[in-house]
């Protein structure tokens, strides 16, 4: 048949295997030679020389996720003392013959019997769940208009979503002090056109702080949005509209539900950093303003109580784990229905 | 005028004949703009209740805008589209008593098969009993009782362009537009579709307008015909007449294989027309009149499969005959196709069934052969 084909697009030649991912990401990193060394060494004891690339990303995690965490989970259980470290250390030989092991769980008891820990978690996690139900009411419409904007103006739109990016997150939080404050350019301009006749003190309250937190990680909200929108198919719309359904119903019961996956992966990208977020709330939030991230900032400077604000970061964590459990089901689940 | 009961019983399948039929459908001089390009331009037509109509004609030539304004997804420039006896114009396409089977499907991915086919009557606020019989039915139509639960993305090609048939069946539109139902299926499940698209649509009556550019699909389902060509109807009607009395060259060259001839007419009378073609190299006998003026130029159109190919010269070799040496032949199993060139250089096609098992066939490479057919063969063209 090859033969006979004209243009000989097809060669008789049984076709190149063509290296996977992993294997090309293999022979490249070859060229350097600690890499070259581990591979060498690797092979000698009968380990697969690809594994070593799947190995790159957990080193990686290992060695700036976990033992941090590990470092930080031991101070957790340790004694304060004013000292330098500031805390007892947990194993020490007695009479260089004893080894005495000294757990102490008094950190973790004092976030649960000092209702003021207790009050900082629930209180960021409303904020960060208000907060994030803000960005998706003000996000999808924004992506929504992008996805059906023209190709030119959709381009100029997702850059300027990705804009801020390109400044310091503090410089923009900072600015937002210049605009909210008593005498900053929102109440200047509120004042002005007659709307409220003395300023508004917005700065040092929470609704500073949800502005902030809206406003900082609304790009996380709305670029998922985008991505899961834009691949939506419009001939689903039609079809349901064909079918008898009205433009808003049309929405309602076939965009939305579709959109679900981005809709989840932006909550999760904005929730899960609000949480643990310390920035806003010390800058744009008051003295009353209680958030978790807060709280670990003060324990961890002011008080140098290094024992307890690691017990609050561990628990932090524990409490944003089951929300990321929840999102890895979600993904496997969508991945698994597609 | 009064018809006989014979008569009528004659146009009930071919209701474009018959003066007294109202169309079901009629296009009146529509034109659909993109910016200043015209992807439709100017197209009257109708189309009968109970017709299977297909729009034929090269990628880019405007069926599927054309069907998407009788869908009511875009709206004519200008022109007006009647159905029924009422105008469309101001009718957005989700109350207009028309389903559309799109050429991806559009299946809605969350919604399992008899969800996906119930969401039309769901929208008409169809009682829910009602709902569980119709979507029963149509599930049952399309033989798809198995598969009731499955999700689309659980069903292979053929699973889904029934399920789309299904859900734009179960409304029983007036009409059903089918753009390129059967692209995406193998050549077989297509043919073997195809004639269950002819039985389903025999069964409920519906008016079916089905786009495709596989012009052997139009010509098995159709009742008719219109070719199109960059926005315009060149040609409509039946796929018996189109391929045997197509009315321009292109209408004959786009369907099936055809072999032209420039000519000049000779003469031309109410019964008769004759040609002579330089390029055939022979005078063109037609048995048929043409309104082409005496010597003017026409061409002369036939048929592969009307030649009769012999090394014997006919008894008229002056007459609608050409002769020439073979020059390549193509074995097609129960065809064989004969390239000739003539001796006025022109290659020409011909075609034979092979009804003899024998392989060493009269005719072969290099031989002097003559192709001559019978008068009603020939058609003339003017352009
Ligand atoms: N929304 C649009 N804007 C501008 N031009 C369009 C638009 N839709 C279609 N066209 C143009 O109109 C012409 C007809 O398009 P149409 O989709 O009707 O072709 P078609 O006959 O269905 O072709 P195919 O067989 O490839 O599906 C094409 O040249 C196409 O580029
Ligand atoms: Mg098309």
């Amino acid at each position: 048949m090859s033969e006979q084909n004209e243009i000989g697009f097809i060669s008789n030649d049984p076709p190149h295997r063509a290296p996977g991912p992993i294997g090309s990401l293999h022979a490249s990193l070859l060229a350097y030679t600690p890499y070259r060394w581990l591979a060498g060494k690797l092979a000698a004891s009968g380990l697969r020389v690809r594994h070593l690339v799947i190995a790159v990303p957990y080193i990686w995690l290992l060695l700036f996720f976990l033992a941090p965490f590990l470092i930080v989970f031991k101070l957790s259980f340790s004694e304060y003392r004013i000292a330098i470290p500031p805390y007892a250390p947990i194993f020490e030989f007695i009479d260089q013959t004893y080894l005495q092991v000294r757990l102490s769980i008094d950190n973790y008891r004092l976030l649960f019997q000092d209702s003021l820990y207790i009050q900082a978690y629930l209180n960021s996690v409303r904020v960060a769940g208000i907060s994030t139900l803000l960005t998706l009411l003000i996000g999808y419409p924004i992506a929504y208009s992008m996805v059906k904007a023209r190709p030119r103006t959709r381009f100029i739109l997702l850059m300027l979503v990705i804009l801020p990016f390109w400044t310091s997150f503090l410089i923009r939080v900072y600015a937002w002090i210049g605009i909210l404050k008593n005498e900053g350019l929102l109440n200047a301009f509120l004042l002005k056109i007659g709307l409220i006749s003395e300023p508004l003190s917005l700065l040092n309250t929470d609704i500073a702080v949800y502005i902030g937190i809206v406003y900082s990680y609304l790009p996380f909200m709305i670029l998922p949005l985008y991505a899961n929108l834009e691949k939506m198919d419009m001939s689903l719309i039609e079809a349901a509209t064909d079918l008898g359904c009205k433009p808003v119903p049309a929405f309602w019961k076939i965009t939305l539900p579709l959109s679900l996956p981005g809709i989840v992966a932006g909550c999760f990208l904005v929730f899960i950093p609000a949480v643990g977020e310390f920035v806003i709330p010390d800058l744009l939030g008051g003295p009353d303003t209680l958030m978790i991230g807060k709280v670990l900032w003060t324990e961890f400077f002011n008080n140098l109580d290094w024992p307890l604000s690691s017990a609050v970061a561990v628990l932090l964590l524990l409490l944003l784990i089951v929300p990321i459990v929840l999102f890895q089901r979600h993904q496997q689940k969508t991945a698994e229905s597609h | 005028m009064k018809q006989t009961p014979e008569k009528r019983n004659a146009l009930r399948d071919t209701p474009w004949l018959d003066p007294e039929q109202t169309p079901h459908v009629q296009l009146l001089d529509i034109r659909k703009n993109y910016g200043d390009f015209t992807a439709v331009d100017n197209i009257s037509l109708d189309i009968y209740k109970g017709e299977f109509f297909s729009l034929l004609g090269p990628s880019g030539c405007g069926k599927t805008t054309l069907l998407r304004m009788l869908a009511g997804f875009e709206i004519p420039t200008q022109g007006r589209i009647i159905l029924d006896g009422e105008d469309m114009s101001a009718v957005p396409p989700y109350a207009r008593p028309v389903n559309m089977m799109f050429q991806s499907y559009a299946l809605f991915p969350h919604m399992n098969v008899e969800k996906n086919i119930a969401f039309g009557l769901k929208q008409d606020k169809v009682p829910k009993a009602e709902i569980q019989e119709r979507v029963a039915e149509v599930i049952e139509l399309v033989q798809m009782q198995k598969f009731a639960k499955r999700k689309p993305h659980q069903l292979s090609g053929g699973q889904k362009q029934r399920v789309a048939l299904a859900r734009s069946l179960v409304k029983r539109p007036k009409m059903l537009l089918l753009d390129e139902p059967l692209g995406a299926l193998d050549k077989k499940l297509r043919q073997d579709t195809q004639f269950e698209l002819m039985a389903i649509q025999e069964k409920l009556g519906i008016t079916f307008v089905i786009v495709t550019h596989d012009q052997e699909e139009a010509m098995t389902v159709s009742s008719r015909i219109a070719v199109m060509d960059h926005g315009r109807i060149v040609q409509v009607a039946t796929p018996t007449q189109i391929y045997e009395f197509p009315n321009s060259r292109y209408v004959a060259e786009f369907i099936g294989e055809i072999n032209i001839f420039q000519g000049v007419v000779e003469n031309s009378d109410s019964e008769n027309a004759a040609i002579i073609s330089e390029e055939a190299g022979c005078r063109v006998e037609t048995g048929r009149s043409t309104d082409i003026a005496e010597n003017a130029h026409a061409w002369v159109a036939i048929r592969p499969e009307k030649f009769d190919i012999s090394t014997e010269p006919p008894s008229d070799t002056r007459v609608n005959c050409m002769q020439g040496e073979v020059w390549d032949i193509g074995y097609l199993g129960n065809l064989s196709v004969y390239h000739v060139k003539l001796d006025s250089g022109k290659m020409a096609m011909a075609v034979r069934t092979n009804r003899a098992r024998s392989i060493e066939s009269s005719i072969t490479w290099e031989d002097r052969v003559y192709l001559s057919w019978h008068p009603s063969a020939a058609v003339i063209l003017s352009n």
